[in-house]
């Protein structure tokens, strides 16, 4: 581990219980569920499907409250969503009656954000993500990728500090997924943001992440954390791309692999 | 009008990419087939059009329907003359269309204030359903003589006009709004929207292409409502128009009256066509551009 017990963590997650109720019945998601995570690191949740993974994201959101425990981000509690926290989700939920730029920029138009500050900021990140002819498109006119850009764009332009990923590459076709995740792990890193990515795919989690969480089945709980690190590759992080290529990958894979007791699912 | 768009959408880049190199001789012959069937469509719609105006014109003259029961073209063309010189024409039409325009806008604007509301609370919605269920099913000409004894005779017919388009605006809006993403309603939330801000911000812009298929039903039942107002109420309209002529037995009035409102009720439908060709462009893509 880094040696990073004299920051405030960036998200601390204590104790978290989470109940749904419907009529029919009480669902427990989650159960005693704790994470910390330091600032600049690139967390991974990986889990089968109805694990909580994205229930968990969501508590961090603060979209919802836990049942019992707390979450703190930067070391205050939250109770209602924070303009720190980027959240990007599966689908790019671009507003097709809006052009690319005002999509990226209804962040800090809800926000209150200083417009022309914001624009500048909106058409600097669309550029540098090769959207720069497209400024002035609708959605409609885009592929899944750039528009996928796009909304990672809109995220990055209030400039949070944390940033939660809700499996955002999974409805992209296999190609523009590698090639994306890789694209967008540069940028993140380059913006050293804390990260959050929620996914059920252990290669992507592995590439990409610092360290990688491993969820049970419902209730959701904490059952395995690895810290990843590729030796072989020297001491720079490798990109997604290169890190599938180093030999610690197939290692990993099949650790997590294992324990997500997909086999006995089925 | 939505398959319009469809094929609008497929043939922009066919063309494109084959405007370059020479069309081949099979693009070619698929060209023409496609203005062949235009060609084909548009000369049946013509050519039936004229053949019912013929018969229509030949009947009565030759005797084999008596011209009292049906009127004939020629003679609804002269009446269209003679009461477009003395003004007659434009002052019932104009009475008219200003109450399909003043109900229209009105089961308009107060059929989105309610589907706000129910969208806004719904606890208002659970209360509120059944009876809006009841009132769309109810058969609002029924309510005419009450609402002329109330209302009185203009009042009644903007009424009415309300009345017919009120319950199935509110229903369709409704849907529209719950239909909206609800990742979309996340997304400003997580940016600390409030209700207002989601109504404004994602549910009414979003809701847009349904407000359209909205007007379009409603131009119909505005229609449907002035009329029927105007038969029991008017002093002046085409719906008076007609009742006024059948009851001195002068079909061509009728039947010039009946025309009037086909020509009325084929220009705002075509007035809404446009505003959805435009409006709708950038929504027509859809969500799922992959």
């Amino acid at each position: 581990m880094l040696d990073t017990s004299s920051l405030v963590p960036a998200v601390s997650v204590e104790n978290v219980t989470l109940n749904y109720y419907t009529p029919e019945r009480e669902t427990l998601a989650l159960a005693n569920v704790s994470l910390g995570v330091q600032p600049g690191e690139f967390v991974a949740i990986v889990g089968s499907s109805g694990c909580g993974k994205s229930t968990l994201l969501s508590l961090i959101s603060g979209l919802i409250r836990p049942s019992q425990g707390a979450v703190s981000i930067g070391g205050a509690r939250i109770s209602a969503p924070s303009p720190r926290v980027g959240y990007m989700f599966q689908k790019d939920t671009l507003l097709e009656w809006r052009t690319v730029l005002e999509n990226a920029l209804i962040g800090a138009e809800l926000l209150g954000l200083d417009m022309k500050k914001a624009r500048m900021r909106a058409e600097d990140l669309l550029v540098r993500y090769g959207l720069g002819e497209f400024l002035h498109a609708f959605p409609g006119q885009l592929s899944g990728g750039m528009r996928q850009r796009a909304a990672l764009a809109r995220t990055l332009c209030p400039e949070p500090d944390l940033l939660l990923l809700d499996e955002p590459f999974s409805a992209l076709d296999y190609q523009t997924r590698l090639a994306l995740s890789d694209e967008i792990a540069a940028i993140l890193q380059n913006e050293g943001k804390t990260v959050i990515l929620v996914t059920h795919d252990i290669g992507e989690a592995i590439s990409m992440a610092n360290r990688v969480i491993v969820m049970s089945r419902r209730p959701g709980r904490i059952k395995e954390e690895h810290a990843i690190a590729f030796p072989s590759f020297g001491e720079d992080r490798p990109t997604p791309l290169e890190a599938r290529k180093c030999v610690e990958f197939a290692g990993y894979f099949q650790t997590i692999w294992d324990q997500l007791d997909i086999h006995q699912a089925q | 009008m939505s398959m319009n768009f469809a094929a609008a959408g497929s043939a922009a880049p066919t063309s494109a990419d084959t405007a370059a190199p020479a069309r081949s001789p099979g693009y070619r012959a698929y060209l023409a087939s496609l203005r062949r069937d235009t060609w084909i469509v548009q000369g049946w719609q013509l050519g039936l059009v004229a053949l019912f105006f013929a018969l229509w014109e030949i009947g009565p003259r030759m005797g084999w329907i008596n011209p009292m029961l049906t009127s004939y073209p020629s003679a609804i063309a002269g009446t269209l003359m003679k009461m477009t010189s003395d003004g007659s024409l434009v002052l019932h039409t104009w009475v008219t269309l200003k109450e399909i325009l003043v109900g229209f806008a009105g089961g308009m604007a107060l059929g989105t204030l309610l589907a706000v509301a129910l969208w806004w609370s719904p606890m208002v919605y659970r209360i509120a359903d059944p009876f809006i269920v009841v009132l769309n099913a109810l058969p609002k000409i029924a309510l005419v003589p009450i609402f002329y004894i109330w209302l009185g005779d203009m009042a009644s017919i903007y009424a009415m006009a309300i009345a017919v388009s009120l319950f199935v605006t509110v229903l369709m809006l409704f849907t529209g709004f719950q239909a909206i993403d609800p990742d979309k309603v996340r997304l400003v939330r997580l940016f600390g929207a409030s209700q207002v801000q989601v109504l404004t911000k994602i549910v009414l812009p979003g809701s847009v292409p349904t407000m359209i298929s909205t007007l379009k039903v409603n131009v119909g039942l505005a229609l449907v409502g002035v009329i029927v107002g105007e038969f029991q109420a008017a002093k002046a309209g085409l719906g008076y128009l007609i009742t006024y002529g059948s009851q001195i037995f002068q079909m061509n009035l009728v039947m010039t009256s009946i025309f009037v409102l086909a020509v009325i009720s084929t220009l705002l439908f075509a007035l809404i066509q446009s505003v959805e060709a435009t409006v709708l462009r950038r929504y027509g893509s859809g969500p799922s551009g992959t």
